[in-house]
């Protein structure tokens, strides 16, 4: 997109330096965004006159003297999952319409204090169930690059956003790839953080062991600048990485010379999975391994084995974990109440199946059967013994490799309605959802074009705590293509 | 499925939208049975795996004794979180009358 | 329900009661059947702030008022644990003698209004505490499974109908006792009757106390009670169907609604019925307990790991930290007390009205164990009884024991030195309580029979009534004399005395 070309780290040292205002950085995003939003849908709320208050804010700072923080004045759009004190934030649904949280996110406060401008809420599946986006109860965002397509999901909003230059920043939610997947279908950049390395509070849950909020931006640099700013302990969230998270910025230029990588084999085209991948994506995804031996790494093909039953895991722990996250909305005490039931257990039956959508209660359904009496063993707790397997195949990989590498997703951007099957939609997670699984982070980098000439994404994997690896082989594969003039 | 060897059944689907509170129309019923029958067996695969003496993995980064300080944070958002419910009233949420007792 | 065998060896023994020799409860029920009574006691941790929350843990604030987003369970809220509410679960684990051991907290899914998340964190399969055993006064040891951590619920509360048809009322939510860290102590069925039942809680009570892990204040529901309640012919070891009697919130009810609960079962028994497996509430101002509405299907809490919080893995040094820095608990000071020559019973007494700390120092002092016992239990039930100074106390014993204050004197001198805090000598002299030692006494009594040689007369050699008399007639002049400080005995034995030598 070239409507507004600066990244940001360009516009943060811009806005410190007092050489630009923050003022009129903002005005061609909101621009762009009064344009083509309506075309888009990357927003359920978007938050002009608060982003020009803000703005106005960081340039008195500046005036001031003060240090007003490594995001001075970037626009940022948050997925709306992610709690904005007296903003709604509604998860796309309609049992959590016009809510208005009483708190902010960790994450939230961080870019704020930061100095990042918050620009809008961005739409997703509904509670972040989905690939596409179309399961947002406000209708769906389209691809900027082809309104005929589906962003990918569930952050399709916040990919969107970053992708048709409404914002240069967004954080998204991942728990089996949404932020990973609309990334690489609108062809920009997406980091799954390592679990445990961004809190979680304030992050409207989907399932608590799964989900992590990680950057999109068009950079690499910009993805490592978000990610320094928004890692780090919280104590207000239990699963946050007590140990202090080193700024990966620093590495961006280490550059790939002697680093090994290996070639997931299992998402390359063998095994049981070869049939779902396009040949086009599994030949950017050759490419890519091929300008990182170009660059001095050393490449090899790798098993790991049991990544091929990852799907079949998280698609019973995400649905139970979320089942039970998800009992709370029984319109009580906040979101929507159907008014008239006789008693309090009929107010809250009908005010979550009409507050719920489909997907919504068919995760909803599989996890509740999955943790019910006599089938907690067979699957929940199956699952989560999978999920070991995974964790001790990846750590076996990591013995010989720095870094893995797939393509994210199986397929390019692909037209609405085309996946109505709820088990073919789930298929496009199983390049993604094995880290989630393990907790590993991973990267997705736009790597060239594949069927009509849309975006392909290339993931890079890396072990617990890996970011700095995986920005430095990003920017790698990143500047491979600049070079190529793509 | 995961040892189990039957597969999902209508009813079976239909205990289960009780337990979590939802009712489903016929139709669903119908759509949502097929639906999750299919997911179910894919998850079938697994049963190929051995994962006797595998422990389960319930954190991807095991800690333990996390802690909080026993001291009061009080952001007041008693009526803030009053002001959003569907109903309130003498400073309280107002529900329909119970039905049923607490387990 | 499983019958777990207490295991008994030697060095469990207390030095004072064998379990053996315990007699148990009997009585409440009709000849031939016995009670089998588990409990399930729910205790409100003595914390500032919730288990999961950095809200108030405050009993009597107007509504909605103790709580944050995290209590609330507003979405993207998460729970961080109270390491305080840890250390006090800890303290109890190790006063009632269980394992302390690394533990998970889990969800236990239900939909209640009461309860913001619609599921409670609570623990399953590894719960902090497992396998401990409370000592009873009586000696009787009651066996407990766990004792575990979990968080409490709102309150509701119904605001009736109007009347109208269609309006069944309406019910108002608080949330403030919403997360409120609790304790729950699930005991073996090892109870055999109500005045057991109300004496194991009542030791829990103290202990909790004792320690400092809770207020337990029954009338502000930091204590509940749910009681597990079967009965079976006596002496049998079958275990038959129980009743789970919920709402439990004085020792009073527990006691009567176990009695109501079992005589109820003996009735349907002898009738040829059976109680059916419910849960039943206990109706107070009825007296009676009630079906709890049927469950339509079993419960299903699909309990699973909590994935919000991590696990609690005490290290040994901790618990150990923990285990010294404990007070002494009441067994222990009623084993105390008994050893140094108290009587178990007023033992048990003094250690429930918190007096063992005086009687152990005034017995150390000196004072004879048994009558340091006597006046704790009789004369000091009184406000202001724990402000008495030892040493002072124990003087008043010692002269009550060496005859210088009669025992009506000592209890009236006792009384004044809880209200002034003056020393024993210093308020019978005020009270005239001058020291009547048996010398000045046997004085006295020579002078009254040169004056009274006729009544002496008669005394000596008149039959049973006369003597009688007579003895009163002297007893009444040596009092009168004395101004009523001196002992009727030691009157009497000087004039039987008297008599015998002429």
């Amino acid at each position: 997109m070239t409507a507004n070309p600066q990244t940001a780290l360009e516009i943060a040292a811009d806005v410190r330096s007092g050489s630009r205002l923050a003022a009129a950085v903002i005005e061609p995003y909101l621009a762009e965004i009064a344009q083509r939003e309506g075309e888009i849908h990357a927003f359920n709320e978007v938050l002009a006159d608060g982003a020009r208050l803000e703005a106005a804010a960081v340039d008195r700072r500046v005036a001031a003297g003060e240090d007003v923080g490594p995001l001075a004045g970037v626009p940022i759009a948050l997925k709306d999952n992610m709690c904005t004190r007296g903003i709604p934030t509604t998860c796309s649904s309609k049992i959590l319409e016009g809510w208005k949280p009483p708190y902010d996110a960790t994450v939230v406060q961080r870019v704020a204090e930061a100095g990042a401008i918050l620009v809008g809420k961005t739409n997703l599946d509904e509670f972040a169930m989905g690939s596409s986006t179309e399961n947002s109860a406000f209708g769906p965002t389209k691809n900027p690059l082809d309104t005929s397509l589906v962003p990918g999901g569930s952050s399709g909003g916040s990919a969107a956003a970053v992708a048709a230059g409404f914002a240069p920043l967004a954080l998204g939610s991942d728990t089996g790839g949404s932020v990973r997947q609309p990334a690489a279908l609108c062809g920009v950049v997406g980091l799954k953080p390592t679990y445990g390395a961004v809190s979680r509070y304030g992050l409207i849950a989907f399932a608590s062991s799964l989900d992590q909020i990680g950057p999109f931006t068009n950079t690499v640099a910009d993805a490592a600048a978000l990610f320094d700013v928004i890692a780090g302990h919280d104590e207000k969230d239990s699963t946050s990485i007590p140990e202090a998270i080193a700024p990966i910025t620093p590495h961006l230029e280490d550059g790939a010379g002697g680093l090994r990588v290996g070639v997931i084999s299992e998402l390359t085209g063998s095994g049981p999975l070869a049939d779902g991948f396009e040949p086009e994506v599994l030949a950017q995804t050759q490419a890519a391994a091929e300008a990182l031996a170009a660059a001095g790494a050393t490449v090899s093909e790798v098993s790991v084995p049991s990544t091929i039953y990852g799907l079949s895991a998280y698609y019973i722990i995400g649905p139970a974990e979320a089942s039970s996250n998800l009992a709370r909305y029984d319109g009580v005490r906040y979101g929507l109440r159907v008014e008239g039931a006789a008693n309090t257990k009929g107010m809250m039956i009908q005010s979550r199946t009409a507050g719920f959508g489909a997907e919504v209660k068919r995760r909803i359904m599989l996890g509740t059967y999955a943790l019910s009496a006599g089938y907690y063993d067979a699957f929940y707790g199956k699952a989560q013994r999978v999920r070991t397997l995974i964790i001790n195949d990846f750590n076996r990989a990591y013995e010989d490799f720095d870094v893995l590498l797939s393509p994210t997703s199986p397929c390019v951007a692909f037209p609405f309605g085309a996946k109505d099957d709820p088990l073919t939609m789930y298929l496009n997670d199983v390049a993604t959802l094995p880290s989630n699984l393990a907790g590993h982070p991973a990267i997705s980098v736009p790597f060239g074009s594949g069927r009509n000439g849309l975006p392909v994404g290339v993931q890079v994997l890396a072990p617990m705590l890996g970011e700095r690896r995986l920005i430095q082989v990003a920017a790698v594969l990143e500047a491979s293509q600049n070079g190529a003039g793509q | 499925m995961f040892g189990v060897s039957e597969s999902l059944s209508r009813d079976d689907v239909a205990k289960v939208a009780d337990l979590a509170m939802l009712t489903l129309t016929e139709e669903e019923l119908d759509t949502f049975t097929g639906q999750l029958a299919a997911v179910l067996e894919h998850a079938k695969d697994v049963e190929a795996l051995d994962v006797d003496g595998v422990a389960p993995t319930h954190h991807p980064y095991p800690l333990s004794n996390v802690f909080r300080a026993d001291e009061v944070d009080d952001p007041q958002v008693g009526d803030e979180a009053l002001a959003a419910a569907p109903a309130a009233e003498d400073h309280q949420f107002r529900v329909p009358p119970a039905l049923g007792e607490e387990p | 329900m499983t019958e777990v065998e207490q295991p008994v060896s030697a060095t469990m023994l207390s030095s004072w009661a064998s379990i053996s020799d315990v007699p148990r409860e009997q009585g409440a029920l009709p000849d031939g059947w016995e009670f089998v009574i588990g409990l399930e006691v729910h205790a409100e941790l003595a914390t500032k702030t919730k288990m999961f929350s950095p809200a108030r843990n405050q009993f009597g604030s107007p509504p909605n008022t103790n709580v944050h987003p995290v209590c609330l369970g507003l979405p993207g809220t998460l729970p961080v644990v109270n390491g305080f509410a840890v250390e006090l679960s800890i303290r109890l684990g190790l006063a009632l003698n269980c394992t302390v051991q690394r533990c998970v907290f889990a969800r236990k899914n239900y939909f209640y209004p009461d309860m913001p998340k619609d599921y409670q964190i609570s623990q399953y399969d590894r719960p902090l505490n497992i396998s401990g055993w409370v000592e009873l006064a009586s000696g009787h040891r009651v066996g407990i499974e766990r004792a575990h951590m979990e968080e409490d619920t709102g309150k509701s509360t119904h605001v009736g109908a109007s009347g109208r048809i269609h309006d069944a009322g309406y019910s108002l939510v608080d949330y403030n006792r919403a997360g409120v860290p609790l304790i729950e102590i699930v005991s073996h069925p090892d109870i055999r009757g109500p005045e057991e039942a109300k004496a194991y809680v009542g030791e829990l009570q103290a202990i909790l106390i004792a320690i400092g892990s809770s207020d337990g204040k029954f009338e502000e529901g930091s204590l509940r009670v749910d009681a597990n309640i079967s009965v079976r012919p006596a002496g049998s070891d079958e275990l038959r169907t129980r009743c789970e009697v919920k709402n439990v919130n004085s020792l009073r009810s527990l006691g009567r609604a176990i009695t109501y609960e079992g005589k109820r079962h003996v009735d349907l028994y002898e009738a040829g019925e059976h109680p059916r497996q419910e849960t039943r509430h206990w109706d107070e101002a009825g007296g009676r307990t009630r079906a709890g509405r049927s469950k339509e299907q079993a419960e299903d809490y699909r309990y699973f790991a909590d994935p919000d919080l991590v696990p609690v893995d005490p290290s040994p040094q901790w618990i150990e930290e923990i285990r010294a820095a404990l007070p002494s608990l009441p067994r222990d000071r009623r084993i105390a007390l008994v050893a140094m020559g108290a009587d178990a019973k007023a033992a048990a007494i003094a250690v429930d009205r918190d007096m063992d700390g005086l009687a152990v120092e005034a017995i150390n002092a000196g004072a004879d164990p048994g009558r340091v016992l006597t006046q704790v239990v009789n004369n000091l039930a009184v406000d202001g009884a724990d402000t008495l100074d030892s040493h002072n106390f124990a003087e008043l014993v010692k002269l009550e024991s060496g005859g210088k204050l009669t025992s009506t004197q000592a209890k009236t001198v006792l009384a004044e030195m809880v209200v002034s805090g003056r020393a024993p000598t210093d308020v019978a002299i005020e009270l005239g309580f001058e020291a009547m030692d048996s010398s000045s006494l046997e004085s006295v009594i020579d002078g009254l029979i040169a004056d009274n040689a006729e009544e002496w007369e008669r005394f000596v050699g008149g039959d049973d009534r006369e003597r009688g008399k007579m003895q009163g007639f002297f007893t009444g002049q040596v009092m009168k004399l004395t101004k009523g400080q001196a002992d009727g005995k030691a009157v009497n034995q000087i004039l039987q005395g008297r008599r015998n030598r002429q």
